[in-house]
């Protein structure tokens, strides 16, 4: 123990050395906040190991993996049979025919189970406020929102990704399309895009259940919730939810802007057609966003408790 | 443990590892006093207080529930922001620097674990390793070192939420020292565990401060933890800093008293003599209360001479009474 003891102790004094020598009250912390690559690096680190202890747990029972993977498929795709009941009954549903509300389907459950795999764990951070245990992620050298994010990482919600995927993949056999090399372009772009968009919503979420313990469900209301919308036409729903699902909470930008190019159609509130290209751009600020967000609510939660 | 074979000189003196001057946490609380009517007053829950302590030593934080207790250790692990004063630990303000300072540190929360719930306790240890960047060797010999000490050989592969209390505590203790931390905070480390898991857990932190010269500041309600274990005692009440100093000096303080207790041969009413005051009787016994500076030789001996004196007892004071007795006078003056 002397050995590290030591070198602990020369990082000691060169902290102490530096405190001092700082004129007036300490500036902006010359730890963390202030460099935010380095941040990213520690937290995917940290996300990376924490995942990977869950799956190797996970793995020491493959059969009991299967299963519940198994089982995570069946429920979403019996999502998906209601859909088909419907059009067993009518032609089609806001004037799009099957393939192509399988293709908007698709493209929103991919997403949406890429984000729920990546960091579906947020809704339980309102338990974590209110039992306490937030306190001992905050004592580890590695960001809280990583530890939150990659807990009880659970490799079955594939099953929900692998259903999106068949489904989109279905869709994009049995549309009649013309394609273009931008369209084929813009469905990797989407389905990324569309993951980032979700995440941003499950991160927003975390951060207000820092503020409001039990709201994890109305976190749902947003996440499963806005899955569930988007996976029917626009054209099904009110302008004014259009315009909410748009402007508001842009989460139709992971299927229906971009989609609708694709499908050829245009979008109902006549936005222009290069709109249908920007999901990246609002993926990058929704995280932007959902990331000051998670700072606000952390930072309330240092200061006030629980 | 390899201090024996090193070389090295003992660390440098530091009087100021942890610093604490002023320091204030003020809560905002809200209470609701209607349908959506709410009302608001703050909670003072830390009022102020300064200390220091030296690299090296063992101190014990004690106060009644609400105290400020378990404020203090949040905002010196970095968990809580401070609402006010000047906060340093090995140099690193908690606050702004928690990730920095969480490497240096080890934390034990007696009321839940910093370890996987769901996972084996080794998987938890394992990611310790990874996540504090534990260099292979150190982290080999004091994984070898925590096992053998703590008894942990056959807890390893159980997963946490099967431990007992006492092994769960014990898993949580080894957990917090891997990375080989300058200070360790525990938070009513013997909280809720039977006598022989006491035991275990004090000898090893006592090994621990000794050998390793770890800073430990420990919080307790149990006062059989403070007098095996530290030297120097603080006292916070209402947030306040009411004592600092040895455990001993307690006494002193507080004013407390001994008791003596007698068998007379048969039952009389209260004994009356001088420097001491009789708090009860039963029976043909009875219990007399002196002060714990005086000596109960001329005492007995003045009862002897004046009642028929079959057998006695004198009773050390209570340390809870005594702190008891002085926040009752800390609240009425």
């Amino acid at each position: 123990m002397a050995e590290l003891l030591r070198h602990d102790q020369e990082g000691a004094a060169r902290a102490a050395g530096r405190d001092e020598g700082r004129a007036g009250p300490p500036g902006p912390a010359d730890g963390a906040p202030d460099r935010p690559l380095a941040r990213a690096r520690d937290g995917l680190r940290a996300y990376r190991m924490i995942s990977a202890m869950w799956i190797r747990s996970t793995m020491a029972y493959r059969a009991s993996f299967a299963m519940t993977a198994l089982g995570n498929f069946a429920a979403t795709a019996l999502d998906f049979a209601a859909i088909l009941l419907m059009f067993s009954q009518v032609d089609a549903l806001g004037g799009y025919r099957l393939p192509e509300v399988a293709f908007l389907y698709g493209a929103a459950a991919t997403s949406f189970g890429l984000a729920d795999l990546a960091i579906g764990s947020m809704d339980r951070l309102g338990r974590r406020v209110r039992d306490g245990t937030l306190d001992t992620l905050l004592v580890r050298p590695a960001p809280v929102l990583a530890q939150v994010a990659a807990d009880r990482f659970a490799l079955r919600r594939l099953g929900r990704v692998t259903q999106g995927a068949l489904i989109l993949g279905y869709a994009l056999i049995a549309l009649d399309l013309t394609w273009t090399p931008l369209k084929v372009l813009l469905i990797p772009l989407m389905l990324v895009s569309g993951a980032g968009i979700f995440m941003a919503v499950f991160v927003v979420g975390g951060a207000f259940q820092f503020l409001a313990q039990d709201a994890s469900e109305v976190q749902n209301a947003f996440t499963y919730g806005g899955n569930t919308l988007l996976q029917y036409p626009p054209s099904v729903f009110g302008k004014d939810l259009v315009r909410g699902a748009t402007f508001l909470v842009p989460i139709a930008f992971v299927n229906w802007l971009p989609g609708l190019y694709v499908l050829g159609r245009p979008y109902p509130l006549g936005l222009p057609s290069w709109a249908a290209f920007t999901p990246p751009l609002v993926a990058v600020a929704c995280c932007a966003l959902a990331g000051l967000a998670w700072r606000a609510g952390l930072r309330s939660y240092r200061s006030t408790g629980s | 443990m390899d201090t024996a074979l090193d070389p090295d000189p003992a660390p440098a003196p530091d009087p100021d590892f942890i610093a604490l001057d002023g320091i204030e946490k003020v809560f905002d609380v809200r209470k609701k006093t209607g349908f959506l009517r709410r009302e608001r007053h703050q909670v003072r829950a830390v009022d102020g207080i300064t200390f220091r302590v030296p690299r090296g030593e063992m101190v014990g934080y004690i106060g009644p529930n609400g105290a400020g207790k378990s404020t203090t250790i949040k905002m010196l692990t970095g968990i809580l922001t401070p609402s006010g004063g000047r906060l340093r630990v090995a140099g690193i303000d908690p606050a702004r620097e928690r990730t920095r300072l969480a490497r240096r540190i080890g934390v034990v929360f007696g009321q839940r674990t910093t370890l996987w719930w769901d996972l084996p306790l080794i998987d938890s240890y394992r990611l310790m390793h990874r996540m504090y960047r534990i260099p292979d060797r150190r982290y080999a010999e004091n994984l070898d070192r925590c096992v053998q000490l703590l008894d942990l050989g056959d807890l390893l592969d159980v997963p946490v939420r099967q431990l007992s209390l006492g092994q769960r505590m014990r898993g949580d203790i080894a957990a917090a020292l891997l990375h080989d931390p300058e200070v360790l905070y525990l938070d009513e480390p013997t909280i809720g565990l039977d006598v022989v898991s006491k035991a275990k857990v004090r000898g090893f932190l006592r090994d621990l401060n000794a050998e390793s010269g770890t800073t430990v500041l420990l919080t307790t309600h149990d006062l059989t933890d403070i007098e095996q274990l530290c030297k120097r005692v603080m006292v916070i009440d209402h947030g306040r800093l009411m004592y600092d100093g040895p455990l001993a000096g307690l006494h002193e303080v507080g004013e407390s008293e001994r008791t003596l207790v007698v068998d007379l041969e048969r039952e009389l009413p209260p004994l009356d003599v001088e420097s001491a005051r009789v708090v009860k009787v039963e029976g043909p016994r009875q219990w007399l209360a002196f002060p714990a500076a005086a000596s109960a030789a001329p005492l007995v001996a003045a009862i002897a001479a004046r009642y028929p004196l079959v057998d006695l007892s004198v009773r050390e004071p209570d340390i809870e009474a005594v702190i008891a007795k002085m926040y009752a006078d800390r609240a009425s003056s």
